[in-house]
């Protein structure tokens, strides 16, 4: 396109601009029956915090969690509704005026958070796991979160009895963002999505009632670094926009394909520069990388799952991965399928490094909630070469993989928060020496999760490892499956480790307690094995509905 | 729904009665420690029925694979439940179930809590349903003809033997011996660490089977291979073959990669240790018969030279070793090498003697070292000591002790009229057959026996009475239980393996055919 030509379409527009009326921009179309899960969630956080409000203060718990179950059930229940209605594959679109996408991967990831959720938030209602303090009743949260730590206020409020409910909106604030995050149909959307669910985030991880300080520096780790990738996106989304003229999805794919006809005037100049296409994307990518927690972008993700309140480690280690990875799974196949070539090999280096990083890493480590997140990593990086797939096979793996995944995190943390001495959770892995034979049956579930993240024949994680790499044998990664049977190899090390730990050393006299929990850690924790064993023996119904959720709508 | 042969899902419900044996035993209550055990033994009897029928209702002039089940599972992976036993598999399958009610009954004390444990600790019901739920594991390996099937539970079976070797050591160091405690769970973690890695390697494998050949049935594969509509490029089939047969190796265990097994038998308690050797890692040779040879003929004869030598080492290195063992324990664990050598010699010979002569030392190597390694067992209980030094002249305190342990080691030895004579002779004829020199090589492993094993005898056995060993009462009505049915059926195959030979022998056709089907060797040489 000549400069002249340029330069008059930008003097056109801004003549268009001043001269049209305003009441002529249309009302945007949205579709709020399609957009039903996520607004429940809203509305629902929206009212829980008018719950925090206006509540008297011995009431707000209960309501709390009410309300919390309540809509995020409703929500899963609208989700199988749009399903079950058709929306995951033929009638899938996108709705809301081009941000949103409701489509099978979105229903299924949405379906797989709310599950997780409800089960996170069974884990955040427990309070019978600390004894009684001055009499009441106490969770894993702070009694008040704006008391410096140690302080005669702080004392004061641990009297009185506080306790932070202000953890279920967070909680439902940030379900809501990542109910978005995977359906997100632009990058606009995505970026808000993405802060949406990571602010409640960072204010849970500061929210520890024991161990504050370690919980605060947590939090601000947490944000730091966040905001950190957060800029990066940010500062890609700008250069994607630079390259595509829009944000939207469709339109940058078109453009990467070379099929888009109209070229926006005003970017004329950088529009089509493979330069802005190739640093903006990479910058997107680490952003979610970020979140997602793949070596080299996940040095904050030991130190924050050991100092945030263990019920929010295991909400944010199950539920933030499958946002994470259902947003990269859709831009890497929405946005960039034409440009597979460029980023394999870049994935492949990540998905290499997180592997290995990961359960290499996580051998040297002496705290279980250090080593859950170095699993973490590993797992992620598992993921990752489902993800490299570049087939159909691919996403449904993923997506398998996340629903399996999600479980046993929220399983494994929910008995982390069980094994307790004078000094609250007893993370330290010498302390669970001999575990077994105090308590065998808290044991044995922690050793089942241990073996499912493992990935032994006959649990969850087995299926899904299975699942990610065939697709990753299928896509031709086979040289993958290689480092990810070895890095399984040196996973099984420290899961068995924990497991030998347990069960052939002699327990020590000082040794901690197993607090025996409240109906809701119980479900939470039930739920995490019939998953686990569910999924191991008799996948292929789920299996099935992953394959049927593979489709991107573009 | 059904198979074809079969409408009772024979095959299922042999392996299911240990498993649900298994759960049924762990629920018994902590104190009812004596009815855990009692129900254990029934459901292993109970077992060794259901192995019967199969074995009587196999017809060894008939299908292949018999008593067929096959049923949809795991759509996606192309995953089918799919069973069916060869004479192979049901000669193995007779062995499990032989030999697990006498696990059962030498380790009946093996487990009982010590008066310090918590009340909530169970460990005896632990014990028993852990050997049950190897026992169903085992049993329905043998059975799988499903890659994938077959896969998972060569995985999942290391578990319970992992708790089985890391839990309960022996009652002669039971207790306050933290330095036991500690090598037992390393021994364990090694058991563990090295078949988990090996089980990787073969997932790899297998994941690149499915990639190329788009099932898991070991039936379809094999049969699109022969009829050549299933090519697979020379160097895949080569690095699955190596894939699968490296964790065949280590479970096996072949020199190299056998350093696990004396670890592992020597801290686990003698029960345990006869199931590893004698049942778990029967697993791991009956899949190189089964797998290797069967989908991936070509590469099996490609790998031929190179695994002769290996096991040719395993032969003369474990013998060699054995001799200079201390420990009566890990002695047997290096004969046991020494045995697999044997045994993956006569699978690689590739004729039909070596083979069945391989499948027959399968059943005699377990019986035989059963026998051995439970009196051995009984023997080092009563002492509280492993080592070789600390006996001497047991036979003139223990005679019928002394005497069940001759005969245990003179089966290892391969004297003719025992069992394992047959099967060693047959294969080093069939070694002799093709490959004259590996087949002399071995023989020097026959003669290194006698050495272990009588000097063994010699030393625990006769000579002055040792101090220590005065009091030391001999075997009890429950041992001799245990050890004389073991010592009759080594006798009796020996004398007449027939009832062996006959179900082993066409399986052992079925697998050469695999194999030669492309091979310009005809079989005639192989038959001189």
């Amino acid at each position: 396109m000549s400069a002249p030509a340029v330069a008059s379409s930008v003097h056109t527009l801004w003549t268009t601009a001043a001269v049209e009326p305003l009441e002529k921009i249309p009302a945007p179309h949205i579709e709020y029956t399609q957009l039903a899960p996520v607004l429940i969630v809203v509305g629902a956080a929206v009212l829980s915090v008018l719950v925090e409000a206006f509540v008297p203060r011995r009431g707000r718990y209960t309501a709390q969690v009410f309300l919390s179950v309540l809509a995020l059930a409703a929500a899963f229940a609208a989700v199988v509704g749009l399903a079950a209605g058709g929306y995951g594959s033929t009638k899938a679109h996108i709705a809301a005026m081009g941000a949103i996408a409701v489509d099978g991967p979105a229903l299924f990831l949405q379906g797989t958070i709310l599950l997780a959720s409800i089960v996170a938030v069974f884990t955040f209602a427990e309070r019978r796991l600390d004894p009684a303090d001055h009499g009441h009743r106490v969770d894993s949260f702070a009694a008040e979160a704006a008391a410096v730590p140690g302080s005669d206020h702080e004392k004061a409020a641990v009297r009185a009895g506080f306790t932070t409910t202000e953890v279920f909106p967070f909680a439902l604030f940030a379900v809501a963002g990542m109910l978005v995050f995977p359906a997100a149909n632009d990058l606009l959307t995505l970026f808000i999505a993405l802060e949406v669910f990571s602010l409640p985030l960072y204010l849970l991880c500061a929210l520890a009632r024991r161990k504050r300080l370690m919980s605060q520096e947590a939090a601000v780790k947490y944000f730091l670094l966040g905001a950190f990738s957060s800029a990066f996106l940010l500062f890609g989304i700008a250069l994607l926009y630079g390259y595509a003229g829009s944000v939207s999805y469709a339109v940058i794919a078109d453009v990467v394909d070379g099929t888009v006809a109209s070229v926006n005037p005003a970017l004329a100049g950088t529009m089509g520069n493979d330069a802005l296409l190739l640093i903006g994307f990479a910058m997107v990518l680490m952003g979610l990388l970020f979140k997602v927690g793949a070596v080299p972008f996940h040095m904050w993700t030991p130190d924050v799952y050991q100092g945030a309140p263990t019920p929010v480690t295991g909400f944010m280690a199950a539920a933030t991965k499958v946002a994470a990875f259902g947003a990269l799974l859709r831009l890497l196949y929405v946005v960039l399928p034409g440009l597979t070539w460029d980023w394999r090999p870049v994935m492949w280096g990540v998905a290499i490094l997180t592997m290995l990083g990961g359960a290499i890493v996580a051998i040297t480590q002496t705290d279980i909630k250090r080593l859950l997140a170095y699993s973490s990593i590993a797992h992620a990086g598992f993921l990752l070469a489902g993800v490299i797939a570049a087939t159909p096979s691919g996403i449904s793996s993923v997506l398998f993989y996340l629903g399996a995944y999600s479980f046993v995190t929220i399983g494994a943390f929910a008995v982390v928060t069980l094994v307790r001495d004078a000094g609250g959770e007893a993370t330290h892995l010498s302390k669970w020496a001999g575990l077994g034979r105090r308590s065998p049956l808290v044991a044995a579930v922690f050793a089942v999760f241990l073996l499912a993240f493992a990935g032994i024949p006959l649990t969850s994680g087995f299926s899904g490892k299975f699942a990610v790499f065939k697709a990753a044998a299928e896509g031709g990664a086979g040289a993958l499956v290689v480092v990810g049977v070895l890095s399984s190899a040196i996973a099984a090390f420290f899961y068995i480790r924990v497991i030998v730990l347990m069960f052939f050393s002699e327990p020590k006299a000082d040794g901690p307690t197993v607090a025996v929990p409240s109906a809701f850690t119980t479900v939470a924790i039930t739920a995490g094995v019939a998953v686990t064993l569910a999924l191991g023996l008799a996948p292929q119904y789920f299996l099935d509905l992953a394959n049927q959720a593979s489709v991107f709508v573009r | 729904m059904f198979g074809t042969s079969t409408a009772f899902p024979l095959l299922t419900v042999t392996a299911a009665v240990p498993a649900v044996g298994a759960i049924l035993t762990a629920a018994v209550p902590a104190a009812r420690r004596t009815a855990a055990k009692w129900l254990a033994l029934l459901v292993s009897l109970a077992t060794l029925v259901l192995a019967g029928i199969v074995f009587a209702r196999f017809e060894p002039g008939g299908e292949r694979y018999q008593l067929t089940e096959s049923y949809a599972w795991i759509k996606d992976f192309g995953v089918r439940y799919e069973l069916g036993v060869d004479g192979i598999g049901v000669a193995l399958i007779a062995l499990t179930a032989l030999l697990v009610p006498f696990v059962i009954l030498a380790g009946w004390h093996d487990a009982d809590p010590l008066e310090t444990s918590s009340k909530r600790w169970r460990p005896t019901q632990g014990f028993f349903a852990l050997i049950l739920m190897v026992e169903a594991m085992v049993i329905l390996s043998f059975e799988a003809t499903d890659v994938f099937l077959f896969y998972i539970l060569f995985e999942a079976m290391l578990i319970p033997m992992y708790f089985l070797i890391g839990g309960f050591g022996d009652r002669a160091h039971a207790g306050s011996d933290e330095n036991a405690a500690a090598q037992r769970s390393y021994a364990a973690v090694k058991f563990l660490l090295y078949n988990l890695v090996g089980g990787l390697i073969m997932l790899a494998a297998v994941i690149g089977l499915y990639v190329v050949a788009g099932n898991f049935s070991l039936t379809e594969i094999a049969g699109a291979r022969a009829n050549g509509s299933l090519e697979i490029a020379t160097s895949t089939e080569r690095w699955l073959f190596l894939g699968f047969f490296f964790a065949f190796a280590v479970k096996a265990p072949l020199w190299p990669l056998h350093t696990w097994l004396p670890n592992a038998m020597g801290e686990a308690t003698a029960p345990v240790a006869v199931l590893i050797t004698a049942v778990v890692d029967k697993v791991g040779t009956f899949a190189m018969l089964r797998f290797c040879l069967g989908l991936f003929p070509e590469a099996s004869k490609w790998a031929t030279p190179a695994i002769v030598v290996l096991a040719l080492i395993s032969i003369v290195y474990g013998a060699l070793v054995a001799v200079g063992q201390r420990d009566i324990k890990r002695l047997v664990a290096y004969a046991s090498i020494s045995h697999f050598g044997f045994i993956i010699l006569g699978i690689f010979a590739m004729t039909s003697q070596g083979q069945s002569g391989a499948t027959l030392y399968m059943v005699n190597h377990g019986i035989s070292t059963a026998a051995l390694m439970l009196v051995a067992g009984f023997l080092i209980s009563r002492r509280g000591s492993r080592l070789i030094a600390d006996y001497g002249g047991v036979q003139k305190v223990a005679p019928v002790l002394a005497g069940t342990f001759l005969i245990g080691g003179l089966a290892t030895l391969s004297l003719p009229g025992i069992a394992p004579f047959v099967s060693e002779f047959l294969v080093l004829v069939g070694t002799y057959a093709r490959y004259p020199v590996a087949g002399v090589i071995a023989t020097t492993g026959i003669v290194l026996a006698a050495l272990y094993t009588l000097v063994l005898y010699q030393r625990t056995m006769t000579g002055p009475v040792k101090e220590e060993v005065r009091k030391l009462p001999d075997l009890r009505p429950r041992e001799l239980a245990v050890v004389v049915p073991l010592i009759a059926v080594l006798i009796f195959l020996g004398v007449f393996p027939k009832p062996l030979t006959d179900v082993v022998n066409p399986a052992v056709r079925h697998t050469m055919s695999d194999v030669q089907q492309k091979d310009p060797q005809p079989e005639v040489e192989a038959a001189k």
